[in-house]
């Protein structure tokens, strides 16, 4: 069983829709600003990453409107890219043989916020009762499902930032246990006052005010992380169904997976993510030095910065492997990071490039050839995409090429390197 | 409410403010006698429309009193015939 992604709908703040997050992705444009969804100005952290230019009316019914939060409505979006990318129509036929696995980190905390607010001020009979369903972790599972008749297996899983690879991850599981094609990724979100002193409880968050140096993963000046709205939907079939549906083209193949879960902080024993890279590798039937490029974590927390620089230089050696993190260009979109991670990744395979992390210089300790300046023309056949969350999570994920790709087409070229 | 009462036009607009209309759905159509259900709303979006309905026009009204089996001209002569709320 293989397990292939034959679509992709990216939303993020660099670009909204696929193509516009790969070439602003690849020429090192970001998306990072000052909120504008609330007036944060009062609060620590006052920079974000927003989705630019999304109007929900204009690619939603309004039926769906009043029951769904923002990050919601942007999951949506990113499903129909994602399935029309894949030439998928609804099939009343095959909908037990697809289903839909997202990640989620909090739920539609905007919406709930919103109804808790009239409870209190207005009273019980204010309250929609679509706040029943609107703010849960699973209700991108569920309205991605409900609007594209796809009834299989379906679910979603919470792991904080690393929930959006382990999402991947079960809808590979799911394939090999007989669902035939998966929805599957993550579009996340909460930035909203309730949202917003959630993430910064977590002492992770960037207190800077400059978007040039709010997030520098790796860097001796690291501070936290600026957070971000947003996410990915990828299609992930079997990939023997998917040439008897006759796809026309493949991105690539989630080749392995693992997962380990950190001690208990003082307890004296060491952090597990170098595990989950070995043991995800072995999963691919990959070694190390057959890996292309690592799509860091990149937490810009420096202790969190050394753990996972440690971690990549012990399998691959002392600037023995290309690392870069386009989620400066970005922000952490929480549960919706690992997913457009995994969609650079396989962008980078189709276009032989890998894109570039803005900004941060690497502490020379690290000893990480991070990809900086510009884009790197390299021949990308395998990539690990690392994904860690709040508490202990860590997971990697390995993305191959398409295998027996004989069809020998051209990809239009989007990313221009000069190297 | 004794003498004023509900009209289609109102009931299509709470509709609509609560939880919208489908793609495919015409509700400025002749909906009469068509099920909530055949509209595209299910039995939460009757939950939305009975609340909103009996704050707004004042009406004592059961949870449960608006279901997507019925058609607007039942409920609306359900609501019409409904006590105002205390």
């Amino acid at each position: 069983m293989t397990a292939v992604v034959t679509g992709i709908g990216v939303v993020a703040p660099n670009g909204l829709g696929t193509d516009d997050y790969w070439k602003a992705t690849c020429a090192g444009v970001d998306g990072i600003g000052p909120v504008r969804r609330f007036d944060a100005s009062t609060y620590p952290a006052r920079l974000a990453g927003e989705v630019p230019g999304f109007e929900a009316s204009e690619h939603l019914p309004s039926r769906l409107l009043p029951q769904t939060d923002h990050m919601t409505r942007l999951a949506l979006v990113a499903a129909d890219w994602a399935l029309a990318d894949a030439g998928v129509d609804r099939d009343p036929e095959a909908a037990f043989e697809r289903g839909v696995i997202t990640a989620s980190s909090v739920g539609g905390f905007e919406f709930v916020q919103r109804e808790l607010q009239a409870l209190w001020t207005k009273g019980s009979e204010y309250v929609s009762a679509y706040q029943s369903f609107a703010w849960f972790y699973a209700v991108n599972t569920g309205q991605i499902s409900i609007r594209n008749g796809l009834k299989g297996p379906s679910g979603v899983v919470v792991s904080e930032q690393a929930g959006g690879l382990d999402a991947v991850a079960q809808a590979r599981r799911l394939l090999r246990k007989g669902s035939k094609l998966l929805v599957s990724g993550g579009v996340d979100g909460s930035i909203c006052p309730w949202g917003w002193v959630a993430q910064l409880s977590g002492g992770r968050v960037s207190t800077s005010d400059d978007p040039e140096t709010a997030y520098l993963p790796f860097d001796e000046r690291a501070a936290g992380h600026v957070p971000a709205e947003g996410g990915a939907i990828l299609v992930v079939e079997d990939g023997e169904a998917a040439r008897e549906r006759g796809v026309a083209k493949v991105y690539g193949e989630i080749a392995g997976y693992a997962a380990t879960f950190d001690p208990k902080p003082g307890i004296g024993r060491p952090p597990t993510l170098v595990r989950a890279i070995r043991a995800a590798l072995a999963d691919a039937g990959t070694e190390p030095g057959e890996v292309d490029v690592v799509f860091a974590d990149a937490a810009a927390v420096p202790e969190l910065d050394r753990v996972e620089a440690e971690a990549i230089t012990e399998v691959f050696g002392a600037h023995g492997v290309p690392v870069t993190a386009p989620k400066t260009m970005t922000g952490r979109l929480y549960a919706g990071g690992g997913p457009v991670d995994v969609a650079a990744a396989l962008l980078s395979i189709r276009d032989k490039v890998i894109p570039p992390t803005t900004r941060s210089r690497p502490v020379p300790g690290y000893h990480l050839d991070l990809v900086t300046g510009q884009a790197r023309g390299v021949a990308v056949r395998t990539a690990l995409v690392l994904a860690r969350g709040h508490g202990g999570f860590n997971s990697a994920l390995v993305v191959g090429a398409p295998r027996n790709d004989t069809t020998g087409r051209s990809w239009e070229k989007q990313c221009r390197t000069r190297s | 409410m004794s003498d004023a009462q509900l009209t289609l036009d109102d009931l299509r607009r709470v509709l609509l403010e609560g939880s919208g209309t489908d793609e495919d759905v015409d509700l400025g159509g002749d909906i009469l006698d068509t099920t909530f259900e055949e509209l595209g709303y299910d039995s939460l979006a009757l939950l939305e429309t009975a609340a909103r309905i009996s704050r707004e026009y004042r009406i004592e009204l059961d949870d449960d009193a608006a279901t997507a089996e019925m058609t607007p001209r039942e409920l609306l002569d359900l609501l019409n015939a409904a006590a105002p709320r205390p």
